[in-house]
């Protein structure tokens, strides 16, 4: 869960990582009023959630209040990849002599957090890694033993840094070390972290990440800065169709129906679990099927839950078809996921033999639901057809809907 | 023969009077698993068909030999209940629950690795020797299990546990029985991946080909390819991947929480290219899992 700029900053300022004087403007008088207080030449950023803000020009330089005014004005209405800016950040510009990178992130291979350091920061780390590695340090943490600022310094040591920007470059590396750790974090970083020329540090640009699944440990932290339990903060914004998946997921807690994504295809899609998801989804593209939605159920969700997805799904306009199909299943019954889509069907006022295009759903309990599907006139299948033949069939049928 | 777990091997349930744990326990003796005990503080003296529960794991490691321990409580205590199982010297712990921070997953991996315990998961359905015991929900109902899971010659190793039993029918279905099947999660962080299981398997003279599942995100696969080239594993391997659609949509999650692409290698395009270099077979579709492992036991 990625934080907006200005929110990775305000996190850093709370355990005293030095920062230029600056504030979040939403509108273009807020930013004149700020530049104003902070006097001087200021830099104006884009707050969106994605890289690539200076090539856009959500990045600008002013002078006087009044410029900042203008440029803020400018970046506000301007959408960077698809994003409208939540603000714009107004900050001191001061001037920088050289530039440092600093960032905590996983080593999934090594399964342990690692710190990596550069002098050469501003630009690509993995191309420093890769054109310069003596410029490039890295040292990976114990999530179980004590943190220790001496690790930080080791690491700020070998590439070549000594002296005053050694003793100033430390506290701030190894804040952003326990930051890191005790936010549950998958990202800290800093980049660039300024040298000015009066030899003082400054962390230009932050860039944070939370664990999803660390959200509700860290619900506090969340409502100091600001963000709302309903921001996801995925690659794009969910729509209002997935909101409602979210809802009919949340309504019961028994098994899941949810993760619902929307596409613009006409095949409505009840699948699952997890792994069955990603392999149904592909199956239905490979035969040339157009998805309507994503999902995932399992887990033995409610007649109730099976049925509000199904109703959620076919209320989207275009949908002519679902397709039901799971894994062979190992704690979700069959005939409570038949009794919920066929109810979820005559509920929207659809024949369920003409809606549901495909059962497949084998396992526990089939023989009961299987009893139930033939009573509606459904097409079903058992665990000899495939995954991939279901799929097939269900895209065959669209064809001639 | 089987790896990991067999009709000998002594488990706990930590969390057993949980409702999906009552579960796990009755599907567990039904197919001969040795539950010996389970844990829930504050219920101590009760039991769960029949299986004793205590307040402490060292209640029941102080009595007996315990092997192994099933971990399924919320995500906030599982860190302190993997902890406990791993100090009173469980050596194979299962971690079913999922949504735990990888913080948290990665203190638990570190200790046991201090300790020499293995975990299996989190976010997994388990272990499963056909004919021998299960650990977890891996296919169900013990009588839903016997459908699917025959015993073989076949290791499998699944990211996702549905797609564990679905392949495992595939394969029971073609006459290839199983030597041991692990869910072995779908987190970003996990105890035990694909390359770290590979030794047992290889040792397990039984083994005599690897069917695996992926899914985009994270550098298992890569991790595979480079034990299988850095081994000359005598194993051929035969791996199916899910998430195809994913590569074209970058920052989006699906499937599981370790299922995400965040840059190339995560892509299902470059661990497919990186695993077929290293002699593991792609499958395109699961049915076409038993040709291409029969053809692989017929050149070995």
């Amino acid at each position: 869960m990625r934080f907006y700029e200005y929110e990775a900053k305000a996190l850093f300022a709370r355990h005293g990582t030095p920062l230029p004087k600056g504030q979040v403007a939403r509108t273009a008088a807020e930013a004149q009023k700020i530049a104003a207080g902070i006097g001087g030449p200021v830099v104006l950023k884009s707050q969106v959630l994605t890289g690539g803000r200076m090539k856009a020009g959500g990045v600008k330089f002013a002078d006087a209040p009044a410029d900042a005014e203008a440029a803020a004005k400018a970046i506000l209405a301007l959408e960077i990849k698809g994003q409208k800016p939540r603000g714009v950040l107004v900050e001191q510009r001061a001037p920088v002599a050289q530039e440092y990178f600093a960032a905590v992130t996983w080593d999934g291979r090594r399964k342990l957090p690692v710190l990596i350091f550069s002098d050469m920061g501003g630009i690509d780390i993995e191309e420093v890694a890769e054109k310069h590695p003596a410029h490039v340090a890295r040292a990976h943490l114990s999530t179980i033993l004590p943190w220790s600022a001496y690790r930080a310094k080791e690491a700020i040591v070998a590439v070549g840094v000594t002296g005053d920007d050694l003793n100033r470059l430390i506290p701030i590396v190894s804040t952003l070390v326990e930051v890191f750790l005790r936010y549950d974090l998958t990202l800290a970083e800093i980049n660039p972290l300024g040298k000015l020329a009066d030899g003082r540090f400054l962390v230009l640009d932050g860039h944070v990440d939370l664990e999803g699944d660390a959200r509700d440990k860290h619900a506090k932290l969340l409502e100091e800065l600001g963000i709302g339990k309903e921001e996801t903060r995925e690659a794009r914004p969910p729509t209002a169709f997935e909101i409602k998946g979210a809802q009919v997921d949340a309504s019961d807690h028994r098994g899941v129906a949810g993760n619902v994504r929307e596409f613009d295809g006409d095949l409505g899609l009840v699948i699952g679990a997890g792994g069955g998801s990603l392999t149904l989804f592909d199956a239905i593209r490979k035969h040339g099927g157009r998805p309507a939605n994503y999902c995932e159920i399992g887990g033995n969700p409610s007649v109730r839950k099976a049925c509000d997805l199904t109703k959620l799904i076919l209320s989207k306009p275009g949908v002519k078809k679902i397709a039901v199909m799971m894994n062979v299943v190992s704690n979700t019954r069959v005939d409570i996921v038949a009794r919920g889509v066929i109810k979820g069907c005559v509920e929207s006022g659809r024949d369920p033999a003409e809606t549901i295009a495909i059962f497949r759903i084998p396992g526990a309990w089939e023989d009961d639901g299987f009893t139930i599907l033939r009573k509606y006139g459904v097409e079903y299948c058992d665990r000899t057809v495939s995954m991939d033949e279901a799929a097939g069939r269900a895209v065959a049928k669209m064809a001639r809907a | 023969m089987s790896i990991l777990i067999n009709k000998d091997t002594t488990v706990i349930i930590q969390g057993i009077t949980g409702r999906e744990a009552v579960n796990l326990t009755r599907e567990g003796l039904d197919y001969g698993t040795k539950i010996v005990g389970g844990v829930t503080p504050g219920r101590a003296g009760r039991d769960v068909y029949g299986v004793p529960v205590y307040d402490c794991v060292r209640d029941i490691t102080a009595k007996q030999q315990v092997d192994g321990s099933i971990v399924t409580v919320p995500p906030r205590f599982t860190r302190d209940a993997v902890f406990e199982a791993i100090e009173a010297g469980v050596k194979l712990i299962v971690i079913v629950t999922e949504r735990i921070p990888r913080g948290e997953v990665a203190q638990m991996v570190e200790l046991a690795r201090l300790r020499g315990a293995r975990i299996i998961g989190p976010n997994c359905l388990g272990i499963l020797s056909p004919d021998e015991a299960k650990m977890g929900g891996l296919g169900g109902p013990a009588v839903n299990v016997r459908r699917a899971f025959k015993k073989g010659p076949i290791g499998v190793m699944s990211r996702s546990g549905g797609m564990t039993t679905e392949i495992a029918n595939t394969l029971s279905a073609a006459g290839l029985g199983q030597s041991t099947a692990v869910s072995i999660g779908g987190d970003a962080i996990i105890g035990s991946t694909y390359a770290e299981l590979m030794p047992l398997f290889e040792a397990d003279r039984e083994t005599r080909a690897i069917v695996i599942y992926s899914e985009p995100g994270g550098r298992m696969e890569a991790e595979l390819a480079d034990w299988v080239r850095e081994n000359k594993s005598r194993l051929p391997i035969v791996a199916f991947m899910a998430g195809r659609f994913m590569d074209e949509m970058p920052g989006m999650r699906f499937g599981h929480a370790g299922t995400i692409v965040e840059g190339k290698a995560d892509t299902t395009v470059d661990k497919i290219e990186r695993m077929k270099a290293a002699g593991i077979a792609v499958a395109e579709r699961i049915e076409d899992i038993p040709a291409l492992v029969k053809e692989r036991l017929r050149g070995h």
